[in-house]
């Protein structure tokens, strides 16, 4: 009985968060805990293919965002918790929006990105099938001793998964390949194997991994990004697993993305994904080795990741400060349409700068602006706080949003990047937006102008 | 007292819409409900009639060759008549590039084949081997003392004016109506064809005012328009004139 008052409870503030527009979701969890400790156990079992759970210092989003493409390939419907909302009471929530209000959850799969403090907690009342742990970084404010906390966090957790489930892990990285050793659940590995790949000498923002057995200092045969590498001890011979998920062949492209060729158990597949960076290749490899862990078709993993390099593809966030700049590339009226709903998404008014260049590059004829529905944008001016326009058609840009119904008080036009840049951050507060969407050539000359400014790119998150 | 009507006929909305061409119809719109008017704007597609008596300004944009080729029967039969009546009664109408041809005389195709146009505007295209592609600056005197226009072509049809049709200006920098005569665009009573994309009438706000004006001077009898603030207007056509000049 307590069972359905959590539930219905939980559902109504749901509701009642959406009407009001209430920021955060972790309330309808509260509420509901409350009222049934054992609410989130009983909604998450009754899911049928099972749960995923997924943690780890960097790229929980990002590899839970491509886990999502490949259930939608594979016709699977998904409880999924928002990013960000990954505490025990923003998973609650996620299970009480998919319960009916007589308690059913009728999806196919639970996906849900897991703070790692709060991995223990959810690995015993959610009992996944499965967990991702993507790598473990020290954050910069890390004091000396915290990952090591961390990483203990997660051990617990994989302690109360039951042994059929499969512990997904990083065999790249010394402290989760390291956590296999100790798991009672089943393991696979994933990680890179690439001729030529990497290199030989350590990046100097990676810090040096003490074996766990010996504690002599690791060597590796290859460092392909900060830490992770093909790492061994040569004392006491503990070394990097054998992925049976394994990256195979890799072309980059640079800001456009990668080619993959990816070796599993039950075969090979090659996939192309369109967001740049090692990192990234990371977790698809991640989302790859889950969704294969889960019994998902190779075909169906490739059709997945190369959905969501479509859809978010282009953009991508950087931390300037203490403040934070969304970058997305735009060049033709369905890409723009795109990331308009993407930024329609968060509730928020918005800062944004639009760098509109006409370039051979950028398509020299500007008249596609006109056919980008900036009237979503701008509608019923909620979303919208103010807009400076930059580049070779700062003036075209700004006209076609008034023409959109923005007022003209909150439009100004700054030809100069650096300076439009300048502008746009200076008017957003620490641990806001800013959003900024460029045609091709102005992002290039953005992202100098950002690199000259010495931005620590937050590379794993999307 | 009630606010004034416009209604405004937007010709095959989806074939006929290339290069942002649908931008007119937001620049009217807007301008139109920025001085109170009650705008609206009807969508007329391939298989719809349209009455003359009912519209107030017409316009139809460019398309690519298929489309141009899907809407000619239709045209040919069902608005044509409509249209052209329109246009000899002075409902003013502006024609970007595919449907600027269509109103003139024929389009002489590569291979030599005649297609007849409406022929309400004395005009015909002939196909060109060189495309005429990148910004223009045209002058006019359609407002009295020169006025610039600024926009954007992209055609390989090469447009010829016969008697009673007037070019819209002279080319200051770009191709115009056929790269050769310095010519461009069209203007017939109160039917202007051009060639320019942009699109071509939020950067000259006095084209669009002009079209206004006329349609609310054959409903109301009288064309007043209070004066709308155009800075980022002029600014943004400025910039291309000093730019391409």
């Amino acid at each position: 009985m307590r069972f359905y008052l959590s539930l219905w409870a939980g559902k109504l503030t749901v509701w009642s968060s959406r009407l009001f527009g209430w920021g955060g979701s972790s309330l309808p969890g509260r509420v509901a805990r409350c009222l049934d400790p054992q609410v989130l156990r009983r909604l998450s079992r009754q899911v049928s293919g099972g749960n995923l759970m997924i943690t780890g210092t960097n790229g929980k989003t990002t590899t839970a965002k491509m886990v999502a493409e490949v259930a939608a390939a594979s016709g699977l419907r998904l409880t999924h918790n928002r990013a960000g909302a990954n505490l025990i009471t923003g998973l609650t929530t996620a299970y009480l929006q998919s319960a009916s209000a007589g308690g059913r959850v009728g999806t196919d799969m639970g996906l849900l990105e897991v703070d790692e403090a709060t991995v223990p907690r959810a690995a015993e009342e959610v009992a996944p099938k499965a967990m991702v742990v993507t790598n473990f970084f020290r954050d910069q404010l890390d004091r000396f001793g915290e990952l090591e906390h961390t990483v203990r966090f997660i051990r617990r957790g994989l302690e109360r998964m039951r042994p059929e489930s499969v512990a997904v892990l990083n065999a790249d990285d010394p402290l989760v390949a390291n956590l296999g050793r100790t798991t009672p659940t089943r393991t696979l590995y994933y990680g890179i194997d690439v001729p030529g790949l990497g290199s030989r000498e350590v990046d100097h923002t990676a810090e040096a991994k003490h074996c766990v057995v010996c504690g002599e200092p690791y060597q590796y045969d290859v460092y392909y990004y900060a830490h992770l590498g093909k790492f061994r001890c040569p004392r006491c011979g503990n070394a990097r697993p054998d992925p049976q998920v394994v990256l195979t062949g890799l072309t980059s492209e640079g800001s456009r993305g990668s080619s993959l060729t990816v070796h599993t158990p039950a075969g090979e597949f090659e996939a192309h994904i369109s967001i740049p960076g090692l990192y990234n290749v990371y977790n698809a490899l991640a989302a790859a080795g889950a969704a294969y862990a889960l019994g998902i078709s190779l075909a169906n993993i490739k059709a997945g990741l190369e959905s969501f390099s479509s859809h978010f593809g282009r953009m991508e966030m950087i931390s300037l400060g203490d403040k934070e700049v969304f970058l997305a590339l735009v060049k033709n009226p369905v890409g723009f349409n795109e990331v308009i709903r993407t930024i329609n998404e968060t509730r928020e008014q918005k800062t944004l700068l639009i760098a509109i260049n006409d370039n051979y590059a950028d398509g020299t004829d500007i008249s596609w602006l006109w056919d980008v529905d900036f009237e979503m944008l701008v509608a019923g001016q909620d979303h919208v706080k103010s807009v400076v326009t930059s580049g070779q058609r700062a003036e075209d840009m700004a006209l076609r949003l008034k023409y959109a119904g923005l007022d003209a008080g909150l439009l100004r036009v700054e030809r100069d990047m650096k300076q439009a840049l300048q502008m746009g951050l200076s008017s957003i507060g620490p641990g806001e937006i800013l959003y900024v969407l460029p045609t091709y050539t102005a992002m290039l000359e953005m992202r100098e102008i950002l690199q000259k400014m010495g931005y620590a790119r937050k590379f794993w998150e999307v | 007292m009630e606010a004034r009507q416009l209604h405004i006929g937007y010709l095959y909305p989806d074939q006929m819409n290339m290069y942002g061409d649908r931008g007119n119809v937001i620049a009217i719109s807007q301008r139109a409900r920025w001085r109170g008017l009650d705008v609206r704007v009807h969508l007329i597609g391939i298989g719809d009639a349209m009455d003359p008596d009912q519209m107030d300004l017409l316009f139809g944009g460019g398309g690519q060759d298929r489309e141009q080729q899907l809407i000619g029967e239709d045209f040919e039969r069902l608005k044509g008549p409509a249209l052209a009546r329109a246009v000899e009664e002075g409902v003013p109408m502006l024609a970007v590039c595919g449907t600027y041809q269509l109103l003139g005389r024929y389009y002489l195709t590569a291979e030599g084949q005649k297609i007849p146009g409406l022929g309400v505007l004395n005009a015909w295209t002939e196909a060109g081997t060189k495309r005429l592609i990148g910004n223009v600056v045209i002058e006019t005197g359609l407002f009295g003392p020169a006025q610039t226009l600024v926009g954007f072509e992209n055609h390989s049809g090469k447009t010829f004016l016969g008697e009673g049709a007037a070019p819209l200006g002279r080319v200051v920098k770009g191709g115009g109506n056929n790269g050769q005569d310095g010519f461009e665009g069209a203007v017939y009573k109160h039917l202007v064809g051009t060639y320019l994309h942009g699109s071509l009438l939020p950067k000259n706000p006095w084209l669009t005012d002009w079209l206004i004006a006329r349609a609310l001077e054959r409903r109301y009898g009288v064309g007043d328009l209070e004066p709308l603030d155009d800075a980022l207007e002029l600014a943004a056509h400025q910039a291309v004139v000093q730019r391409f000049r």
